[in-house]
């Protein structure tokens, strides 16, 4: 019975892995970079929720308002810093630094406005309320965890194997010259995957943030399992990046358990070296091969 | 009005000058072929007119409108479609999705209709699919993924998704390459039929001239980015100048 407490609890909290690495993987299949700039644009998006539910603003408007902030800066980097650098040829590392950059600009606008003293997060959800069943107990705030992943999964299942706009993402993501030439405008489709990715990592941010406190810097940790996640998983599959969290998440609180919570990291990323010496793709990855 | 009307083209890399003022024409329903040897800006110049690069400058004219400037994307969209030399094809895709991506420049643009699938409009694309999958002999593999199927059968794929987008003008670039024989033969037919099939007119990248000259209702020839030879395939293949190009100076 044990394991399977713990298996929840895991869960729980490979979901919001799962969340944060299907935006890094939605940003890497499309453009073929690494956004190191993830979590930070996540902790703005979080921190704009924060700041406008101060202002009176009902706690689900703010949170939405938040998601919208995720997904304009978004926007703002892909349009103002990360197009302009294509057309000047920039190569893929450069691409990547530009990420950083604008991450680290972000960290300094949130310790500007939201301060670095941690802060308790308002939520809907409680993390001691609980509940029991047949010997099972899960508490409130992972039980909204674990279906808001769910729910996350499944629209952008539907999203991207069932609509037009789905289609034009997997075309642009799989061979972007090829999509132009059938009149798919691939910088809008883009520009939307780089909007949807920076939301989904505001959305682990706002479930994230009631159960640590809310600093500039607290998406960091998350961030990077998010990224172990995405590569277990294999970083341009999305089904993935979803699997890849949730394993990293149990792996992770069965090794706290039965080995030492002093080992609970080591293990999670152990457990990623040993996958990726067997399959260097990532679980359900795919690696794009040309024909020479 | 002829339907592309490409004028006095002009693009250089670095210095070095691929396209040096290339003009040409081509009606509807007409199949021009380009020829020219390795580097002569054939496959420039299909980038230009597909929008891929921006040339310095020219006008390119379709239809009685300048493309130039226009993205890639916008281009497919006034009714040219295109083929690449090295194969770009969605690979891991079945053969069916990637004539289907094909149709994408007929649906719907309103984006609230992008998130449902609208039945009807769906039956129409995939007949229009079938078609060509019956037209290009591709009924046997219709459900394989592409990277599973042979290299013949790929070109073949392409040409389809080409003609899914039902195109005014099609830009062959190099369609023979890299076949068989027997496919060559096979491929040079569909590609006289495709004209009075679908109404197409084609430019023509081919480097087998005996093929091309076959196809072709004109033929231009193109040398270090120079149109060099222009008129009907007996005449430019037998141009002093075309000779010069494919074998060489004598003197140098």
């Amino acid at each position: 019975m044990r394991i399977l407490q713990y298996t929840v609890t895991g869960l729980a909290s490979g979901s919001i892995y799962a969340l944060v690495a299907l935006g890094l993987s939605l940003i890497y299949r499309s453009n073929r970079i690494l956004n190191f700039g993830h979590g930070d644009m996540a902790t703005a998006g979080t921190f704009f929720a924060f700041i406008v539910a101060g202002l009176g603003i009902p706690l689900m408007g703010s949170f939405g308002l938040g998601l919208l902030f995720g997904f304009g800066i978004a926007l703002l980097f892909y349009f103002c810093a990360l197009v302009p650098a294509q057309r000047r040829n920039a190569n893929q590392l450069g691409q990547i630094i530009l990420t950083l950059g604008f991450g680290l600009i972000l960290q300094g606008g949130i310790i500007y406005f939201g301060g670095t003293e941690p802060k308790t997060f308002p939520f809907f959800l409680s993390d001691s309320k609980t509940y029991k069943t047949g010997g099972l107990i899960i508490d409130q705030l992972s039980l909204g965890t674990l279906l808001i992943g769910l729910l996350a999964s499944l629209f952008f299942y539907l999203l991207i194997q069932k609509t037009k706009i789905g289609l034009a993402m997997r075309a642009t993501s799989e061979n972007l010259t090829a999509a132009q030439t059938l009149g798919i405008p691939t910088r809008r489709i883009l520009a939307l995957s780089w909007g949807l990715a920076s939301a989904l990592g505001v959305l682990a941010g706002l479930f994230l943030a009631p159960a640590l406190l809310l600093d500039p810097f607290f998406m960091l940790e998350p961030f990077l399992k998010g990224f172990a996640a995405a590569i277990l998983g294999g970083l341009n599959s999305l089904p993935g990046a979803i699997v890849g969290g949730l394993i990293l998440g149990v792996a992770e609180s069965l090794a706290g358990a039965y080995i030492s919570v002093a080992f609970k990291n080591t293990f999670a990323f152990l457990v990623i070296i040993l996958v990726l010496l067997v399959r260097p793709e990532g679980l359900l990855g795919e690696e794009f091969k040309e024909r020479v | 009005m002829p339907l592309l009307e490409v004028e006095r083209l002009v693009i250089s890399f670095g210095g070095i000058v691929a396209l040096g003022g290339v003009s040409l024409k081509s009606d509807t329903q007409e199949i021009v072929g380009i020829i020219g040897p390795n580097g002569s800006g054939k496959t420039t110049l299909f980038n230009c007119i597909s929008g891929v690069y921006r040339p310095r400058e020219g006008k390119v004219i379709f239809k009685g409108e300048n493309l130039l400037g226009h993205r890639p994307h916008e281009v497919a969209q006034k009714g040219i479609a295109r083929t690449f030399q090295n194969l770009r094809l969605f690979m891991h895709m079945t053969v069916l999705d990637n004539l289907m991506l094909g149709r994408h420049v007929q649906f719907k643009k309103n984006p609230f209709h992008a998130f449902l699938r609208i039945r009807k409009e769906e039956l129409i694309h995939r007949e229009v699919a079938e078609e060509i999958i019956e037209f290009l002999d591709l009924q046997a593999f219709r459900n394989s993924r592409v990277s599973d199927c042979p290299y013949g059968i790929q070109k073949r794929v392409e040409l389809g998704r080409a003609l899914a987008q039902e195109p005014e003008l099609l830009l062959l670039d190099e369609p023979i390459a890299g076949l068989t024989s027997e496919e060559k033969e096979e491929m040079a037919y569909r590609i006289t039929e495709i004209r009075g099939r679908y109404k197409t007119a084609i430019l023509l990248v081919e480097h087998d001239l005996r093929i091309a000259s076959r196809l072709a209702d004109r033929m231009v020839a193109l040398d270090h980015g120079l149109l060099i030879a222009e008129g009907l395939p007996k005449e430019v293949q037998s141009a002093p100048e075309v000779i010069r190009a494919y074998l060489g100076d004598e003197e140098a």
